[in-house]
């Protein structure tokens, strides 16, 4: 399976995506450059995080409208598999891909932290190999993270089972103390009505091996194999 | 086609949390302004742009912030009007 990787001009974690894919999965990875307007034959697109076009007016909000883009929305459209990390999430909110929008921490301060997920719904294509309600150590950094949506929207989130990831504590409990930047429900991660768009604010490439101090990301990228394989 | 000059207030939609407006409020008591209720931050910014007249200038810049200049999830925009430049 391929997967292409983003890079726009301020993209920083691109290289630990395209580590993961290659070396902790063992699956072909390849570079797409934002103005290209060519996913390669990809089968799986990562918008990688760091801080596109300098966040300048809204983090993710001009990445939006590189040419690539099209590509990636025409991808997303037709069911193919993309998941967007930290800014990547921010990006696919700006371009319609998933509902809502993430805002400056409530805090105002950036975090860079291990954080704990409770996987919410183990039966989409990038969770089937968790286990309902398991608990994910996988580090955040970021400083614009806090997600926000309309409360019909967050309604509709909800009840479809499209929040896959809530920040809990170590006994699993959704707290206000858990919550990193403020987020409504305490919401790290989203999937697209379709289920196939995967937005989260965590980083799973930098959770990929025990010498990075968990390897509790590894199972998100598995689950697209086996979900895409069967 | 002359030149105008349109200027944009955005700010936080209104009954979302602005942690930015709360800090700046904060400071501001804390220095003695004692009757400060709200703060919020925002963005100022401002178009050049050529149009036939002020009324197409305007719409032209609403069209901007609907699609690019405020995020129609968390801000609220408000447009003064052209003026020519």
């Amino acid at each position: 399976m391929k997967f292409g990787v983003i890079t726009f001009p301020g993209s920083n974690c691109d290289y630990d995506a395209f580590r993961a894919v290659t070396d902790v999965l063992g699956e072909e990875a390849t570079y797409l450059w934002h103005k290209d307007h060519d996913l390669q034959g990809s089968d799986v697109i990562i918008l990688p995080g760091g801080f596109s076009y300098g966040d300048y007016l809204r983090a993710g909000a001009i990445a939006r409208f590189s040419p690539i883009m099209q590509e990636v929305a025409a991808h997303a459209k037709a069911g193919g598999p993309v998941i967007g990390i930290c800014n990547g999430f921010q990006i696919a909110c700006e371009a319609g891909l998933l509902p809502g929008a993430l805002m400056r921490n409530a805090h105002l301060q950036f975090v860079s932290a291990e954080i704990r997920v409770r996987v919410e719904n183990a039966d989409t294509m990038f969770t089937n190999l968790y286990e309902h309600a398991e608990i994910l150590r996988i580090p955040i950094a970021h400083g614009d993270g806090r997600y926000v949506a309309p409360p019909e929207v967050l309604h509709e989130l909800e009840s479809e089972g499209r929040v896959v990831f809530r920040y809990v504590d170590a006994s699993g409990a959704v707290t206000a103390d858990a919550n990193p930047n403020g987020s409504e429900q305490n919401i790290a991660g989203i999937v697209s009505a379709g289920g196939n768009v995967l937005g989260l604010m965590p980083h799973p490439e930098r959770a990929c091996s025990p010498l990075l101090g968990s390897s509790d990301g590894v199972r998100l990228l598995e689950s697209i194999l086996t979900r895409v394989a069967a | 086609m002359s030149k105008f000059r349109i200027a944009v207030h955005i700010t936080p939609r209104k009954g979302l949390l602005d942690p930015q407006g709360n800090a700046v409020k904060g400071a501001l008591q804390t220095l003695g302004f004692k009757a400060v209720k709200d703060v919020h931050v925002g963005r100022y910014i401002i178009v050049e742009a050529d149009a036939h007249d002020a009324i197409a200038a305007e719409e032209a810049v609403t069209d901007m912030c609907n699609k690019l200049l405020a995020n129609p999830v968390t801000e609220d925009f408000e447009i003064e009007s052209a003026v020519p430049s």
